[in-house]
């Protein structure tokens, strides 16, 4: 009993060891975040006039910085945020549904050409999708559709990746039996697909369909080469272009300007960190798919 | 009746057990698989194929277009530029790849055996970088690195130091690299951790009865168990290493002088197509650059294929 209890305590205080090391780091990781944050709030005299750079200055101004984020160039950042969220949700919607039908028909047909396939499949996940950018430029550009947002859309929609995702999750979350009895009743294969498959794929379907959304919300190189119109771009080529006015233009010029991109970058990234936090449950599972074997 | 029918090419296969959910249909199997495939080989078979046609050509204001062979391929390997950003990424990937993989293993471990509700937030709240966009977050760190408005200009200065500058020359490689860490340890800390959840604790369990301790069994059970997801992420931060791109390109401003644009693989590939409209050897470089990264990934794979990778 006693012995337990020691070793119980024992345990008990190397774990706040822990802990403290785990907040440590959780400051590590929140810094920039407070860093935004606070100084969001500030004015331009704020920013530059020698306050704490971690700690807020007397006049706290958010509504005046929201004001002037959404009104400066004629409201171009709600443009932006717009354009992001049509790129990452068409996308990613696409994306997903490709990987799902895809995956699946890897995971459950023996259909010709099936195995070259899927070795073709797994290189591709090798391939760097930066590596494209430049040749799907030069091909766009011949068919007149760069500077458009199916410049931006249409190569969101390959992920080899979420495809061999969905095969190793379809391979073990569908029995085979299950299908079977659903065809047995006469179902379709399509009928079988969406009526027995898919809930049973739900797990893996919400994660591809975050990592999809999260990949396009956050890619930067492909609408950088792909847009020249500013009012096209999403919210990253955006607040990249205002940074580098910014620092061009240097401190004095570009003062006004520093305090949009701080409060833009916050704005941008609330949006993804709100979905993270509500669809924990379903992507905190599926991140793993792939790695356990 | 299906197997009797099926493709001869069967026939040269060791016949298999029927797993009776499987079919052996042709026409089913492709249309599910179809649509993806279409995309495939228009976004990424195409592209291939036509960077490398590409890179065969080389332009010239007198000449015009004219076939080159492999000349944009020797004219990259033995280009200073192209050579020294191959080599900054490698270097960098050999610096971030261990140390990123040691601290996500770490948190991963800790919050494996401390459960209680503070470790669960802490394991969201460093997670969190992932949903932030790369840009973004170097943004964030060029404003701490600043010396205009950082706080490590302000604290070194309270003591009457002078801060280190991670927008310089010289530190610039350890800015970059804390940047990166930053943004994925959380991500690949959440797989590793996935993974140690999936280990059966009756493995525990055995070893504690043969009077294991809490760090043999960490060393001899968890880490040999989760090898499969340490493989996975190190394939992913390699992939990500060698294109890296979009932090550097955003400090390029702010670090004034220290991130040329030749600094990478990717960015002198940027520039070769977009600033100097040079697309035949812009592609020849991006697909140099593709085919190093595939070539390593391979190597590492086939290296590690007893330890359970994605390819076994």
């Amino acid at each position: 009993m006693s012995l337990t209890a020691t070793r119980g305590s024992r345990r008990q205080s190397r774990y706040i060891t822990l802990q403290v090391v785990l907040g440590i780091l959780m400051v590590y990781f929140l810094v920039p975040f407070w860093w935004v944050v606070v100084n969001s709030s500030k004015t331009s005299s704020g920013l530059f006039g020698g306050g704490s750079a971690l700690w807020f200055s007397d006049d706290i101004d958010y509504l005046g910085n929201l004001t002037q984020l959404f009104t400066y160039g004629g409201g171009i950042y709600g443009r932006w945020l717009f354009n992001s969220a049509l790129y990452a949700v068409v996308g990613g919607l696409g994306a997903t549904a490709l990987a799902v039908l895809a995956g699946y028909g890897f995971a459950k047909f023996r259909f010709a050409g099936r195995r070259v396939g899927f070795a073709v499949l797994l290189g591709a996940v090798m391939v760097p999708a930066t590596a494209l950018v430049i040749p799907t430029f030069v091909l766009f550009s011949q068919a007149g559709i760069t500077n458009t947002i199916w410049a931006v859309i249409l190569p969101t929609l390959l992920n080899p990746f979420g495809v061999y995702l969905m095969c190793v999750y379809a391979r073990d979350a569908v029995p085979d039996e299950l299908l079977d009895a659903a065809r047995v009743d006469g179902a379709g294969e399509f009928r079988t697909f969406f009526q027995v498959a898919l809930p049973m794929l739900r797990p893996a379907v919400v994660t591809v369909l975050l990592l999809s959304v999260v990949s396009s919300w956050n890619n930067y190189f492909l609408p950088l080469a792909m847009l020249s119109d500013n009012r096209l771009f999403p919210v990253t080529v955006g607040i990249g272009l205002w940074q580098s006015t910014a620092s061009t233009y240097g401190a004095a010029g570009g003062q006004s300007l520093w305090s949009i991109i701080i409060l833009g970058s916050l704005v941008s990234v609330i949006p993804l960190i709100v979905a993270f936090l509500t669809l924990q449950r379903y992507w905190r599972g599926g991140l793993a798919i792939g790695s356990l074997k | 009746m299906l197997l009797t029918t099926a493709a001869p090419s069967e026939a040269a296969t060791p016949p298999r057990p029927r797993r009776s959910g499987v079919r052996r249909q042709n026409a089913t199997g492709w249309m599910f698989v179809g649509p993806f495939a279409i995309v495939f080989v228009a976004l990424l078979i195409t592209p291939l194929a036509y960077a490398l046609y590409l890179s065969l050509f080389q332009k010239s204001l007198i000449g015009g277009t004219r076939f080159v062979l492999f000349d944009n391929y020797v004219k990259a390997f033995t280009d200073p530029n192209f050579l020294d950003g191959v080599w900054f990424v490698i270097s960098f990937s050999l610096v971030l790849i261990p140390l990123q993989m040691a601290i996500s293993l770490a948190i991963a471990l800790i919050l494996d055996l401390v459960t209680t509700s503070f470790a669960r937030f802490s394991r969201l709240m460093i997670f969190l970088p992932y949903a932030i966009p790369a840009v973004i977050g170097a943004l964030m760190w060029g404003f701490l690195y600043s010396k205009n408005f950082g706080p490590i200009a302000d604290i070194f200065n309270a003591f009457g130091a002078t801060g280190p500058d991670f927008l310089s020359k010289n530190l610039i490689f350890w800015g970059l690299l804390n940047i990166v860490t930053w943004q994925w340890a959380g991500y690949y800390m959440i797989i590793i951790y996935a993974a140690l959840q999936g280990i059966d604790p009756t493995l525990y369990e055995a070893a504690r009865i043969d009077g294991a301790s809490q760090w043999q069994i960490m060393l001899r059970i968890k880490i040999p168990l989760v090898a499969p997801a340490l493989v996975l992420i190190l394939v992913f931060a390699l992939i990500g290493t060698l294109q890296f791109f979009n932090e550097p390109k955003i400090l390029q401003q702010l670090a004034a002088g220290a991130i040329p644009d030749d600094f990478t693989p990717n960015m002198y590939a940027y520039q070769q197509a977009f600033t100097l409209a040079n697309s035949n050897y812009g592609s020849a470089i991006s697909f140099a650059l593709g085919a190093v990264v595939f070539i390593c990934v391979y190597i590492f794979l086939f290296a590690t294929r007893k330890r359970g990778s994605f390819l076994s």
